[in-house]
């Protein structure tokens, strides 16, 4: 391990360029960062235009016009949030009752977002970890956590730069034109997203046995979450939050990772 | 009483962004706790697979198809495979047994 001064002097260089040089070449890093996050960002892109396109059949019926549904998604970039939201304005619930479902839908992005804030250099400056708050997705998450070593926000940017329009616009069609796409087709887009989720899940565990018998253990446990009882009266989001809590926290007691690991993720 | 479908959205979007920002912003240093850190590194794979399972199953229009497309994408990701390749032979696979069920 390198003597702590040093790395800090080599870190603060590179976020805060002393001289013109350094200065272009950082420039030049970010937007190849960019642009690789715009490349892996196609398939998220792809998916969300169709899964949104199905979101904005559930806001019309809310009542929302295209270019309200096109600011909803622009803004608040949630899927099972958004539907839930959506089915209340449906029922003209009151704004308090909106304020906690979003809360309980997208609990779970203050998650990942704690464990991106661990995938930052630790100087990387307020306004760019603002931006990074916009693009917290489930799949955008899943893409730059995916990232070996630490996270160029910019890789971020250059995915949501793709992702997020798609999202929007395909959400005002869905308004415009509810029905027009075969459901042949819909479920086909339908599941790009798992298909990404596999995708990032799936490679590590060749090397990570934790996780090779984690994940099967996951698939089990949200399988019985959603017929047991009790649990199945919970919404999927309030699900997904107690079982990540819960099985997390029991692979971290049982499984704590060493330095090794980490690196590799 | 009527609602405004703008103030519903700016609720909406405003705790939706609070929630996503705050941890960005007020966790700055590397946590040193080694459950925290063990913690927070599984999130992200627990989270992904939990949203998985059951759930591609019900995404298709026949659960085969999800389960299909379940099994098709675990094995490309083993094999290798991008993450557009993964994605886009699960679609495949859908599309194609669709038009058998």
């Amino acid at each position: 391990m390198e003597s702590k001064g040093t790395g800090r002097i080599m870190e603060a260089n590179q976020t805060q360029p002393t001289n013109q040089y350094s200065r272009k070449s950082l420039r030049r890093k970010n937007g190849r960062a960019f642009l690789t996050g715009m490349r892996d960002g196609i398939p998220i892109a792809l998916g969300y235009f169709a899964v949104s396109f199905s979101l904005g059949i559930i806001a019309k019926k809310a009542g929302l016009t295209p270019f309200q549904g096109f600011l909803a998604s622009l803004f608040t970039n949630a899927s099972a949030g958004e539907y839930a939201v959506f089915y209340l304005i449906a029922a003209n619930a009151t704004y308090m009752e909106i304020a906690l479902i979003t809360l309980i839908a997208n609990a779970r992005y203050m998650l990942m977002s704690c464990a991106l804030s661990q995938k930052l250099k630790s100087d990387t400056p307020t306004y760019l970890r603002m931006m990074l708050g916009c693009t917290v997705t489930d799949e955008l998450f899943g893409i730059s956590v995916a990232r070996p070593g630490a996270l160029n926000p910019f890789y971020t940017y250059g995915a949501f730069a793709l992702a997020s329009p798609c999202w929007a616009v395909g959400t005002a069609l869905g308004i415009v034109a509810g029905n027009l796409l075969p459901l042949r087709a819909v479920s086909a887009f339908g599941v790009a997203l798992y298909g990404m989720f596999i995708a990032i899940i799936v490679p590590p565990c060749r090397k990570n046995h934790v996780l090779a018998v984690l994940i099967p253990l996951c698939f089990a446990a949200s399988y019985g979450a959603s017929v047991l009882p009790l649990l199945s009266s919970i919404s999927s989001g309030t699900r997904t939050i107690i079982l990540t809590v819960a099985v997390s926290a029991a692979a971290a007691v049982f499984f704590p990772v060493n330095h090794d690991e980490e690196a590799e993720s | 009483m009527t609602h405004s479908i703008c103030l519903y959205l700016a609720i909406m979007a405003g705790i939706t962004y609070a929630i996503r920002v705050l941890p960005l912003t007020l966790i700055r240093r590397q946590i040193r706790n080694r459950f925290l850190k063990s913690f927070l590194y599984y999130v992200p794979y627990v989270t992904l697979s939990v949203m998985t399972y059951p759930a591609i199953l019900h995404a298709t229009q026949s659960p085969l198809s999800g389960a299909a497309a379940l099994a098709v994408g675990i094995v490309a990701a083993w094999l290798g495979a991008s993450l557009f390749t993964v994605s886009a032979s699960c679609c495949a696979v859908v599309l194609i047994l669709e038009l058998f069920l």
